[in-house]
Protein backbone atom coordinates (compact mmCIF):
# COMPACT_ATOMS: atom_id res chain seq x y z
CA UNK A 1 0.00 0.00 0.00
CA UNK A 2 3.12 2.40 1.16
CA UNK A 3 4.18 1.77 -2.33
CA UNK A 4 1.91 2.42 -4.40
CA UNK A 5 1.21 5.66 -2.86
CA UNK A 6 4.90 6.39 -3.30
CA UNK A 7 4.47 5.50 -6.71
CA UNK A 8 1.54 7.24 -7.37
CA UNK A 9 2.98 10.85 -6.41
CA UNK A 10 6.42 9.79 -8.10
CA UNK A 11 4.21 9.51 -11.35
CA UNK A 12 2.23 13.21 -10.78
CA UNK A 13 5.57 14.65 -9.57
CA UNK A 14 6.66 13.69 -13.21
CA UNK A 15 3.73 14.07 -15.12
CA UNK A 16 3.79 17.83 -13.30
CA UNK A 17 7.84 18.33 -14.55
CA UNK A 18 7.19 17.61 -18.29
CA UNK A 19 3.62 19.63 -18.37
CA UNK A 20 5.68 22.40 -17.64
CA UNK A 21 9.03 20.99 -19.65
CA UNK A 22 6.96 20.95 -22.89
CA UNK A 23 5.32 24.26 -22.10
CA UNK A 24 8.23 26.00 -21.94
CA UNK A 25 10.03 24.10 -25.31
CA UNK A 26 6.73 25.24 -27.20
CA UNK A 27 5.73 28.29 -25.96
CA UNK A 28 8.09 30.53 -28.24
CA UNK A 29 6.43 28.25 -31.48
CA UNK A 30 2.57 28.95 -29.84
CA UNK A 31 3.77 32.84 -28.96
CA UNK A 32 4.91 33.49 -32.75
CA UNK A 33 1.89 31.68 -33.96
CA UNK A 34 -0.87 34.30 -31.35
CA UNK A 35 1.23 37.42 -32.32
CA UNK A 36 1.02 36.29 -35.99
CA UNK A 37 -2.56 36.09 -35.63
CA UNK A 38 -3.08 39.30 -34.33
CA UNK A 39 -4.68 42.50 -35.66
CA UNK A 40 -2.29 45.32 -36.02
CA UNK A 41 -3.72 47.89 -33.05
CA UNK A 42 -4.04 44.60 -30.48
CA UNK A 43 -0.01 43.46 -30.77
CA UNK A 44 1.01 46.10 -28.01
CA UNK A 45 -1.85 44.35 -25.59
CA UNK A 46 -0.98 44.73 -21.86
CA UNK A 47 -0.49 42.01 -20.60
CA UNK A 48 0.68 39.97 -23.73
CA UNK A 49 -1.68 37.26 -25.00
CA UNK A 50 -0.74 33.48 -24.85
CA UNK A 51 -3.49 32.63 -27.39
CA UNK A 52 -5.11 33.65 -30.24
CA UNK A 53 -8.07 35.78 -29.82
CA UNK A 54 -9.07 35.49 -33.65
CA UNK A 55 -8.22 34.58 -36.91
CA UNK A 56 -6.01 37.69 -38.15
CA UNK A 57 -4.28 37.29 -41.37
CA UNK A 58 -3.82 40.75 -42.48
CA UNK A 59 0.14 40.14 -41.06
CA UNK A 60 0.77 37.30 -43.33
CA UNK A 61 -0.34 39.40 -46.55
CA UNK A 62 1.76 42.60 -45.15
CA UNK A 63 4.52 39.74 -44.59
CA UNK A 64 4.59 38.72 -47.88
CA UNK A 65 4.26 41.86 -49.39
CA UNK A 66 7.09 43.49 -47.93
CA UNK A 67 9.92 40.78 -48.70
CA UNK A 68 8.97 38.08 -51.41
CA UNK A 69 7.94 35.42 -49.20
CA UNK A 70 6.11 33.26 -51.98
CA UNK A 71 9.08 33.11 -53.47
CA UNK A 72 11.19 32.61 -50.88
CA UNK A 73 9.09 30.00 -49.65
CA UNK A 74 9.63 28.17 -53.43
CA UNK A 75 13.14 28.92 -53.19
CA UNK A 76 13.81 26.85 -49.83
CA UNK A 77 11.85 23.77 -51.30
CA UNK A 78 13.72 23.94 -54.31
CA UNK A 79 17.07 24.22 -52.03
CA UNK A 80 15.94 21.35 -49.55
CA UNK A 81 14.81 19.12 -52.28
CA UNK A 82 17.47 19.52 -54.40
CA UNK A 83 19.78 18.88 -51.65
CA UNK A 84 17.90 16.07 -49.83
CA UNK A 85 18.25 13.98 -53.86
CA UNK A 86 21.51 14.65 -54.24
CA UNK A 87 22.97 13.54 -50.86
CA UNK A 88 20.80 10.12 -51.28
CA UNK A 89 22.20 9.73 -54.66
CA UNK A 90 25.69 10.14 -53.74
CA UNK A 91 25.55 8.79 -50.31
CA UNK A 92 23.31 5.69 -51.33
CA UNK A 93 26.21 4.58 -54.06
CA UNK A 94 29.42 5.93 -52.37
CA UNK A 95 27.83 4.00 -49.03
CA UNK A 96 27.47 1.07 -50.99
CA UNK A 97 30.72 1.03 -52.19
CA UNK A 98 32.19 0.92 -49.20
CA UNK A 99 29.94 -1.59 -47.61
CA UNK A 100 30.02 -3.96 -50.33
CA UNK A 101 33.70 -3.76 -52.30
CA UNK A 102 36.95 -4.51 -51.40
CA UNK A 103 39.27 -2.04 -53.51
CA UNK A 104 42.76 -0.67 -53.83
CA UNK A 105 42.96 2.44 -51.88
CA UNK A 106 39.41 1.66 -49.95
CA UNK A 107 41.14 2.45 -46.87
CA UNK A 108 42.83 6.01 -48.51
CA UNK A 109 39.11 6.78 -49.58
CA UNK A 110 37.45 6.33 -46.33
CA UNK A 111 40.40 8.49 -44.39
CA UNK A 112 40.03 11.06 -46.90
CA UNK A 113 36.48 11.24 -46.85
CA UNK A 114 36.55 10.97 -43.04
CA UNK A 115 38.93 14.20 -42.96
CA UNK A 116 36.19 16.57 -43.95
CA UNK A 117 34.65 16.43 -41.01
CA UNK A 118 37.44 18.71 -39.81
CA UNK A 119 36.16 21.12 -41.58
CA UNK A 120 32.63 22.78 -41.24
CA UNK A 121 31.04 24.19 -43.95
CA UNK A 122 30.77 27.75 -42.35
CA UNK A 123 34.53 27.87 -42.03
CA UNK A 124 34.46 27.13 -46.33
CA UNK A 125 31.52 29.17 -47.11
CA UNK A 126 33.01 32.93 -45.74
CA UNK A 127 35.80 33.33 -48.48
CA UNK A 128 37.17 30.41 -50.08
CA UNK A 129 33.87 29.38 -51.66
CA UNK A 130 32.63 32.03 -52.53
CA UNK A 131 35.94 32.54 -54.74
CA UNK A 132 35.45 29.54 -56.56
CA UNK A 133 31.09 30.18 -57.08
CA UNK A 134 32.65 33.34 -58.28
CA UNK A 135 34.86 31.40 -60.82
CA UNK A 136 31.97 29.02 -61.99
CA UNK A 137 29.90 31.61 -62.58
CA UNK A 138 27.32 30.49 -59.74
CA UNK A 139 26.43 32.95 -57.61
CA UNK A 140 23.36 34.27 -57.03
CA UNK A 141 21.83 30.63 -58.36
CA UNK A 142 20.64 27.46 -57.32
CA UNK A 143 23.53 25.80 -58.44
CA UNK A 144 25.45 27.27 -56.08
CA UNK A 145 22.58 26.58 -53.25
CA UNK A 146 22.73 23.08 -53.72
CA UNK A 147 25.33 20.90 -55.59
CA UNK A 148 28.25 22.22 -52.77
CA UNK A 149 26.28 20.25 -50.42
CA UNK A 150 24.91 17.31 -52.39
CA UNK A 151 28.10 15.35 -50.81
CA UNK A 152 28.84 14.39 -47.07
CA UNK A 153 30.99 11.93 -44.98
CA UNK A 154 28.29 11.35 -42.46
CA UNK A 155 25.62 11.15 -44.98
CA UNK A 156 27.77 8.47 -46.61
CA UNK A 157 28.59 6.49 -43.31
CA UNK A 158 25.49 5.77 -42.08
CA UNK A 159 23.98 4.53 -45.18
CA UNK A 160 27.44 2.39 -45.09
CA UNK A 161 26.56 0.91 -41.61
CA UNK A 162 23.20 0.15 -42.53
CA UNK A 163 24.42 -1.49 -45.99
CA UNK A 164 26.79 -3.86 -43.44
CA UNK A 165 23.57 -4.89 -41.82
CA UNK A 166 21.67 -6.25 -44.49
CA UNK A 167 23.05 -9.73 -44.61
CA UNK A 168 25.90 -10.58 -47.36
CA UNK A 169 23.67 -13.96 -48.42
CA UNK A 170 21.03 -11.83 -50.24
CA UNK A 171 24.12 -10.69 -52.31
CA UNK A 172 25.38 -13.78 -53.23
CA UNK A 173 22.18 -15.78 -53.93
CA UNK A 174 21.69 -12.46 -56.39
CA UNK A 175 24.79 -13.23 -58.16
CA UNK A 176 23.91 -16.98 -58.27
CA UNK A 177 21.13 -15.51 -60.05
CA UNK A 178 23.04 -13.73 -62.13
CA UNK A 179 22.46 -9.78 -61.35
CA UNK A 180 24.95 -7.47 -61.46
CA UNK A 181 26.41 -5.61 -58.99
CA UNK A 182 23.57 -2.49 -59.92
CA UNK A 183 20.82 -4.68 -60.52
CA UNK A 184 21.27 -6.03 -57.05
CA UNK A 185 21.69 -2.07 -55.40
CA UNK A 186 18.58 -1.42 -57.50
CA UNK A 187 16.32 -3.86 -56.56
CA UNK A 188 17.22 -5.66 -53.29
CA UNK A 189 19.45 -3.15 -51.50
CA UNK A 190 17.51 -0.05 -51.75
CA UNK A 191 13.87 -1.48 -51.23
CA UNK A 192 15.41 -3.19 -48.18
CA UNK A 193 16.61 0.32 -46.60
CA UNK A 194 13.30 1.97 -47.30
CA UNK A 195 13.13 3.22 -43.74
CA UNK A 196 16.47 4.63 -43.03
CA UNK A 197 16.46 6.57 -46.23
CA UNK A 198 13.25 7.83 -44.95
CA UNK A 199 15.14 8.82 -41.81
CA UNK A 200 17.79 9.64 -43.61
CA UNK A 201 16.09 11.89 -45.99
CA UNK A 202 14.09 13.91 -43.18
CA UNK A 203 17.41 14.84 -41.54
CA UNK A 204 18.97 16.04 -44.45
CA UNK A 205 15.81 18.38 -45.65
CA UNK A 206 15.69 19.69 -42.39
CA UNK A 207 19.30 20.76 -42.55
CA UNK A 208 18.93 21.94 -45.90
CA UNK A 209 16.02 24.09 -44.91
CA UNK A 210 17.50 25.55 -42.26
CA UNK A 211 20.64 26.89 -44.00
CA UNK A 212 21.34 30.68 -43.34
CA UNK A 213 24.99 31.43 -43.72
CA UNK A 214 25.64 30.33 -47.23
CA UNK A 215 22.28 31.86 -48.93
CA UNK A 216 23.20 35.45 -47.01
CA UNK A 217 26.46 35.05 -48.68
CA UNK A 218 26.09 33.84 -52.12
CA UNK A 219 22.98 35.64 -53.20
CA UNK A 220 22.86 38.83 -54.02
CA UNK A 221 18.89 39.85 -55.57
CA UNK A 222 15.94 38.88 -52.51
CA UNK A 223 14.60 36.62 -55.01
CA UNK A 224 17.29 34.27 -54.90
CA UNK A 225 17.10 34.15 -50.98
CA UNK A 226 15.74 31.27 -49.12
CA UNK A 227 12.99 31.83 -46.11
CA UNK A 228 15.35 32.04 -43.27
CA UNK A 229 17.53 34.83 -44.55
CA UNK A 230 13.71 36.03 -45.48
CA UNK A 231 12.97 36.20 -41.62
CA UNK A 232 15.99 38.43 -40.99
CA UNK A 233 15.04 40.87 -43.86
CA UNK A 234 11.66 41.29 -42.58
CA UNK A 235 13.51 42.15 -38.83
CA UNK A 236 15.06 44.85 -40.53
CA UNK A 237 12.27 45.85 -43.20
CA UNK A 238 10.05 46.34 -40.00
CA UNK A 239 12.23 47.78 -37.07
CA UNK A 240 11.74 45.39 -35.08
CA UNK A 241 8.39 46.85 -34.19
CA UNK A 242 6.07 45.91 -36.80
CA UNK A 243 5.44 41.92 -34.14
CA UNK A 244 2.70 40.46 -35.81
CA UNK A 245 4.52 40.77 -39.11
CA UNK A 246 7.91 39.57 -38.25
CA UNK A 247 5.88 36.31 -36.34
CA UNK A 248 3.82 35.84 -39.73
CA UNK A 249 7.14 35.47 -41.69
CA UNK A 250 8.46 33.03 -38.86
CA UNK A 251 5.61 31.10 -38.95
CA UNK A 252 5.92 30.81 -42.53
CA UNK A 253 9.26 29.99 -42.51
CA UNK A 254 9.04 27.04 -39.88
CA UNK A 255 6.21 25.66 -40.30
CA UNK A 256 7.17 23.33 -43.29
CA UNK A 257 9.98 21.63 -41.26
CA UNK A 258 7.65 20.98 -38.21
CA UNK A 259 4.75 19.51 -40.45
CA UNK A 260 7.69 17.13 -41.81
CA UNK A 261 8.97 16.62 -38.16
CA UNK A 262 5.66 15.87 -36.60
CA UNK A 263 4.47 13.55 -39.16
CA UNK A 264 7.65 11.49 -39.37
CA UNK A 265 9.03 11.95 -35.91
CA UNK A 266 9.35 8.28 -35.09
CA UNK A 267 11.40 7.21 -38.23
CA UNK A 268 13.32 10.26 -37.56
CA UNK A 269 14.51 9.64 -34.00
CA UNK A 270 15.30 6.10 -34.55
CA UNK A 271 17.44 7.33 -37.84
CA UNK A 272 19.13 9.76 -35.82
CA UNK A 273 20.28 8.19 -32.95
CA UNK A 274 21.46 5.17 -34.97
CA UNK A 275 23.77 7.05 -36.75
CA UNK A 276 24.67 10.45 -34.43
CA UNK A 277 24.27 12.92 -37.47
CA UNK A 278 24.40 16.33 -36.34
CA UNK A 279 21.79 18.40 -37.35
CA UNK B 1 34.34 -3.35 -65.81
CA UNK B 2 33.34 -5.09 -62.44
CA UNK B 3 36.85 -4.16 -60.81
CA UNK B 4 35.62 -0.35 -61.85
CA UNK B 5 31.87 -0.38 -60.30
CA UNK B 6 33.28 0.77 -56.59
CA UNK B 7 35.66 3.72 -57.99
CA UNK B 8 32.52 4.51 -60.40
CA UNK B 9 30.16 4.50 -57.23
CA UNK B 10 32.43 6.86 -55.53
CA UNK B 11 33.24 9.68 -57.81
CA UNK B 12 29.79 11.68 -57.79
CA UNK B 13 30.95 12.04 -53.54
CA UNK B 14 34.68 12.84 -54.44
CA UNK B 15 33.91 14.92 -57.23
CA UNK B 16 32.00 17.22 -54.52
CA UNK B 17 34.01 16.98 -51.76
CA UNK B 18 36.96 17.75 -53.70
CA UNK B 19 35.82 20.81 -55.39
CA UNK B 20 33.56 22.22 -52.57
CA UNK B 21 35.55 20.90 -49.21
CA UNK B 22 39.69 20.18 -50.47
CA UNK B 23 40.37 23.22 -52.66
CA UNK B 24 38.97 25.73 -50.75
CA UNK B 25 40.16 24.42 -48.28
CA UNK B 26 43.39 24.59 -49.96
CA UNK B 27 42.97 28.25 -50.82
CA UNK B 28 41.95 29.34 -47.06
CA UNK B 29 45.63 27.89 -46.77
CA UNK B 30 47.54 29.60 -49.31
CA UNK B 31 45.37 32.92 -48.67
CA UNK B 32 46.29 32.65 -45.30
CA UNK B 33 49.88 34.01 -46.18
CA UNK B 34 49.36 36.84 -48.17
CA UNK B 35 47.36 40.13 -47.59
CA UNK B 36 44.75 40.29 -50.27
CA UNK B 37 44.91 44.22 -51.37
CA UNK B 38 41.35 45.30 -51.97
CA UNK B 39 39.27 45.64 -55.27
CA UNK B 40 41.53 42.96 -57.13
CA UNK B 41 44.68 44.79 -56.67
CA UNK B 42 46.18 41.55 -56.49
CA UNK B 43 48.03 39.69 -53.41
CA UNK B 44 51.17 39.86 -51.14
CA UNK B 45 52.92 37.80 -49.78
CA UNK B 46 53.55 38.26 -45.94
CA UNK B 47 54.16 34.45 -44.43
CA UNK B 48 52.53 33.97 -41.07
CA UNK B 49 51.96 37.85 -40.18
CA UNK B 50 48.15 37.40 -40.53
CA UNK B 51 48.79 34.98 -37.46
CA UNK B 52 50.65 36.66 -35.68
CA UNK B 53 48.78 40.24 -35.43
CA UNK B 54 45.48 38.05 -34.90
CA UNK B 55 47.12 37.41 -31.65
CA UNK B 56 47.62 41.00 -30.83
CA UNK B 57 44.36 41.95 -32.06
CA UNK B 58 42.11 43.01 -28.87
CA UNK B 59 38.96 42.89 -31.01
CA UNK B 60 40.41 38.83 -31.72
CA UNK B 61 41.40 38.04 -28.73
CA UNK B 62 38.14 39.12 -27.06
CA UNK B 63 36.32 36.62 -29.89
CA UNK B 64 38.10 34.03 -28.57
CA UNK B 65 37.84 34.74 -24.86
CA UNK B 66 33.85 35.06 -26.02
CA UNK B 67 33.10 31.97 -27.72
CA UNK B 68 34.85 30.10 -24.48
CA UNK B 69 33.05 31.26 -22.23
CA UNK B 70 29.68 30.61 -24.57
CA UNK B 71 30.92 27.48 -25.72
CA UNK B 72 31.48 26.22 -21.96
CA UNK B 73 27.91 27.85 -20.56
CA UNK B 74 25.96 27.24 -23.20
CA UNK B 75 27.19 23.73 -23.79
CA UNK B 76 27.45 22.96 -19.65
CA UNK B 77 23.83 23.83 -19.26
CA UNK B 78 22.36 22.26 -22.27
CA UNK B 79 23.68 18.63 -21.04
CA UNK B 80 22.78 18.98 -17.28
CA UNK B 81 19.22 19.86 -18.32
CA UNK B 82 18.86 17.62 -21.31
CA UNK B 83 19.63 14.35 -19.13
CA UNK B 84 17.36 15.63 -16.33
CA UNK B 85 14.41 16.10 -18.50
CA UNK B 86 15.21 12.46 -20.28
CA UNK B 87 15.51 10.77 -16.79
CA UNK B 88 11.90 11.66 -16.41
CA UNK B 89 10.72 11.29 -20.46
CA UNK B 90 11.85 7.63 -20.16
CA UNK B 91 9.49 6.65 -17.24
CA UNK B 92 6.06 5.38 -18.33
CA UNK B 93 3.35 8.11 -17.23
CA UNK B 94 0.44 9.17 -19.14
CA UNK B 95 1.06 11.13 -22.22
CA UNK B 96 5.03 10.61 -22.62
CA UNK B 97 4.70 10.28 -26.07
CA UNK B 98 3.21 13.94 -26.28
CA UNK B 99 4.89 15.46 -23.94
CA UNK B 100 8.73 14.04 -26.10
CA UNK B 101 6.93 14.80 -29.77
CA UNK B 102 6.70 18.79 -27.96
CA UNK B 103 10.06 18.89 -26.07
CA UNK B 104 11.82 17.78 -29.13
CA UNK B 105 9.72 19.96 -31.59
CA UNK B 106 12.90 23.21 -31.45
CA UNK B 107 14.67 20.39 -33.35
CA UNK B 108 13.29 21.12 -36.77
CA UNK B 109 13.63 24.95 -35.88
CA UNK B 110 16.89 26.67 -37.34
CA UNK B 111 19.09 28.62 -35.74
CA UNK B 112 17.51 31.53 -37.25
CA UNK B 113 14.43 31.27 -36.44
CA UNK B 114 15.62 30.35 -32.84
CA UNK B 115 16.91 33.82 -33.07
CA UNK B 116 13.87 35.51 -34.43
CA UNK B 117 11.75 33.75 -31.70
CA UNK B 118 13.83 34.56 -28.73
CA UNK B 119 14.26 38.38 -30.00
CA UNK B 120 10.16 38.62 -29.96
CA UNK B 121 9.64 36.93 -26.63
CA UNK B 122 12.34 39.03 -25.09
CA UNK B 123 11.43 41.85 -26.88
CA UNK B 124 10.90 44.89 -23.42
CA UNK B 125 7.47 46.40 -25.24
CA UNK B 126 5.53 43.24 -26.70
CA UNK B 127 7.64 40.07 -25.10
CA UNK B 128 6.34 37.89 -22.66
CA UNK B 129 9.60 37.14 -20.93
CA UNK B 130 10.22 40.68 -20.75
CA UNK B 131 6.56 40.83 -19.36
CA UNK B 132 7.01 38.29 -16.91
CA UNK B 133 10.76 39.76 -15.44
CA UNK B 134 8.92 43.74 -14.99
CA UNK B 135 5.64 41.56 -13.49
CA UNK B 136 8.01 39.57 -11.26
CA UNK B 137 11.03 41.45 -10.22
CA UNK B 138 10.07 44.75 -11.43
CA UNK B 139 13.00 45.35 -13.87
CA UNK B 140 12.58 46.08 -17.33
CA UNK B 141 15.16 44.94 -19.66
CA UNK B 142 16.86 45.88 -22.69
CA UNK B 143 17.72 41.99 -23.06
CA UNK B 144 19.60 42.45 -26.78
CA UNK B 145 20.83 45.90 -26.35
CA UNK B 146 22.68 45.77 -23.09
CA UNK B 147 25.18 44.14 -21.27
CA UNK B 148 25.40 41.33 -19.87
CA UNK B 149 21.72 40.28 -20.78
CA UNK B 150 22.37 40.10 -24.40
CA UNK B 151 24.71 36.62 -23.78
CA UNK B 152 21.98 35.65 -21.54
CA UNK B 153 19.49 35.99 -24.55
CA UNK B 154 21.91 34.35 -26.83
CA UNK B 155 22.67 31.19 -24.36
CA UNK B 156 18.72 31.27 -23.91
CA UNK B 157 17.97 30.69 -28.07
CA UNK B 158 21.08 28.42 -28.01
CA UNK B 159 19.88 25.67 -25.38
CA UNK B 160 16.69 25.88 -26.46
CA UNK B 161 18.06 25.18 -29.84
CA UNK B 162 20.16 22.36 -29.11
CA UNK B 163 18.29 20.40 -25.98
CA UNK B 164 16.62 18.34 -27.64
CA UNK B 165 18.74 16.81 -30.01
CA UNK B 166 21.18 15.67 -27.18
CA UNK B 167 17.67 14.66 -25.32
CA UNK B 168 16.79 12.31 -28.11
CA UNK B 169 20.43 10.64 -27.54
CA UNK B 170 19.97 10.66 -23.82
CA UNK B 171 16.70 9.29 -24.00
CA UNK B 172 17.74 6.15 -26.34
CA UNK B 173 20.92 5.77 -23.89
CA UNK B 174 19.16 6.02 -20.43
CA UNK B 175 16.45 3.29 -21.59
CA UNK B 176 19.26 0.90 -21.93
CA UNK B 177 20.48 1.23 -18.44
CA UNK B 178 19.75 -2.37 -17.01
CA UNK B 179 16.99 -2.18 -15.04
CA UNK B 180 17.88 -4.76 -12.24
CA UNK B 181 21.07 -2.10 -11.87
CA UNK B 182 18.46 0.18 -10.51
CA UNK B 183 16.08 -2.11 -8.59
CA UNK B 184 19.26 -3.77 -6.41
CA UNK B 185 20.55 -0.44 -5.83
CA UNK B 186 16.87 0.54 -5.02
CA UNK B 187 16.46 -2.34 -2.14
CA UNK B 188 19.94 -1.06 -0.71
CA UNK B 189 18.64 2.21 0.02
CA UNK B 190 19.91 4.27 -2.42
CA UNK B 191 17.73 7.18 -3.17
CA UNK B 192 16.25 8.55 -6.66
CA UNK B 193 19.01 10.95 -6.49
CA UNK B 194 21.35 8.46 -5.78
CA UNK B 195 20.34 6.42 -8.36
CA UNK B 196 20.26 9.04 -10.94
CA UNK B 197 23.54 10.93 -10.20
CA UNK B 198 26.06 7.73 -9.12
CA UNK B 199 24.39 5.19 -11.61
CA UNK B 200 22.03 6.00 -14.62
CA UNK B 201 24.69 9.44 -15.17
CA UNK B 202 28.27 7.51 -15.08
CA UNK B 203 26.63 4.35 -17.42
CA UNK B 204 25.53 6.71 -20.00
CA UNK B 205 28.89 9.03 -20.23
CA UNK B 206 30.20 7.71 -23.05
CA UNK B 207 26.69 9.20 -24.76
CA UNK B 208 27.59 12.68 -22.63
CA UNK B 209 31.09 12.81 -24.25
CA UNK B 210 29.96 12.45 -27.44
CA UNK B 211 26.85 15.22 -27.23
CA UNK B 212 29.59 17.54 -25.17
CA UNK B 213 31.78 17.40 -28.84
CA UNK B 214 29.07 17.58 -30.76
CA UNK B 215 27.71 20.67 -29.01
CA UNK B 216 30.82 22.46 -28.53
CA UNK B 217 30.94 21.95 -32.68
CA UNK B 218 27.25 23.28 -32.87
CA UNK B 219 27.75 25.58 -30.35
CA UNK B 220 30.86 27.18 -32.52
CA UNK B 221 29.57 27.58 -35.74
CA UNK B 222 25.75 26.90 -35.97
CA UNK B 223 25.52 29.78 -33.31
CA UNK B 224 26.33 32.49 -36.25
CA UNK B 225 22.55 32.70 -37.11
CA UNK B 226 21.55 32.89 -33.67
CA UNK B 227 23.74 36.14 -33.07
CA UNK B 228 23.48 37.40 -36.47
CA UNK B 229 19.58 37.75 -35.56
CA UNK B 230 19.43 38.60 -32.14
CA UNK B 231 22.20 41.32 -31.57
CA UNK B 232 24.52 41.32 -34.76
CA UNK B 233 27.42 40.59 -32.36
CA UNK B 234 26.66 43.97 -30.48
CA UNK B 235 26.11 45.44 -28.72
CA UNK B 236 29.21 47.04 -29.54
CA UNK B 237 31.37 43.72 -30.22
CA UNK B 238 30.06 42.55 -26.58
CA UNK B 239 28.58 38.81 -28.33
CA UNK B 240 30.81 38.43 -31.54
CA UNK B 241 32.22 35.14 -31.25
CA UNK B 242 34.86 33.25 -33.49
CA UNK B 243 33.05 32.48 -36.57
CA UNK B 244 31.01 35.85 -36.41
CA UNK B 245 34.69 38.07 -35.87
CA UNK B 246 35.50 35.53 -39.09
CA UNK B 247 32.48 36.66 -41.22
CA UNK B 248 32.97 40.47 -40.29
CA UNK B 249 36.29 40.40 -41.34
CA UNK B 250 35.98 37.82 -44.33
CA UNK B 251 32.26 38.85 -45.76
CA UNK B 252 31.86 42.76 -44.25
CA UNK B 253 35.13 44.39 -44.25
CA UNK B 254 36.61 42.08 -47.06
CA UNK B 255 39.68 41.50 -45.33
CA UNK B 256 40.32 37.93 -46.66
CA UNK B 257 44.00 37.31 -46.11
CA UNK B 258 43.06 38.04 -42.37
CA UNK B 259 39.72 35.79 -42.51
CA UNK B 260 41.45 33.12 -43.63
CA UNK B 261 44.09 32.70 -40.81
CA UNK B 262 40.79 32.73 -38.73
CA UNK B 263 39.67 29.87 -40.60
CA UNK B 264 42.89 28.06 -40.52
CA UNK B 265 43.11 28.69 -36.45
CA UNK B 266 39.33 27.25 -36.51
CA UNK B 267 40.41 24.64 -38.29
CA UNK B 268 43.23 23.32 -35.78
CA UNK B 269 40.60 23.68 -32.89
CA UNK B 270 38.16 21.17 -34.96
CA UNK B 271 41.08 18.90 -35.69
CA UNK B 272 42.06 19.03 -31.55
CA UNK B 273 38.42 18.74 -30.47
CA UNK B 274 37.64 15.54 -33.27
CA UNK B 275 40.89 14.07 -32.28
CA UNK B 276 40.00 14.01 -28.17
CA UNK B 277 36.87 12.69 -29.24
CA UNK B 278 38.10 9.71 -31.37
CA UNK B 279 41.27 9.31 -28.72
CA UNK B 280 39.10 9.02 -25.69
CA UNK B 281 35.29 8.40 -26.65
CA UNK B 282 34.84 6.08 -30.01
CA UNK B 283 35.47 2.64 -28.38
CA UNK B 284 33.03 4.08 -25.73
CA UNK B 285 29.93 4.83 -27.42
CA UNK B 286 27.71 2.65 -28.85
CA UNK B 287 25.16 3.39 -32.04
CA UNK B 288 22.46 1.64 -31.10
Amino acid sequence: MKISTKKKSDIIFTEIILIIMSFIFVLPLILALTMSLQPAQSVFSFPPKFFPTGFHWQNYLVAFRTVPFGRLLLNSTIVAIMVTIGKLITGTLAGYAFANFKFFGKNFGFSFLFATLFLPAELIMIVPLFSIMAKFGWVNTYWALTIPFMASATNTFILRQHFLMIPKELEDSAKIDGAGPMAYFIKILLPLSKSMIGGVSIINFIYAWNFYLWPLIITMEDRMKTVQVGVKMLIDAEGASNWGVIMAGTVSAVIPTLIVFFILQPLFVKSLTRSGIKG
Amino acid sequence: MKKWTPYLLLVPTFIIIVLFIYIPAGFSLNTSLYRVLPFGRGMQFIGIRNFTRLFTNADYIYSVKFTIVYVVITVSITILLSFLIATQLIKKVPGVRLFRTLIFAPYAVSPAIAGALWTFMLNPVVGHISYFFQRTFGIQVEWLTSKPHAFYAIVFASVWKILPFDMIFYIASIQNVPGEMLESARIEGAGVMQRTWKIIFPLVSPITFYLVIMNIVTTMFSSFAIIDVMTKGGPGQFTTNMIYRMYLDGFYFQKQGVASAQSIILIAVMIVVTLIYFKFGEQHVHYQ
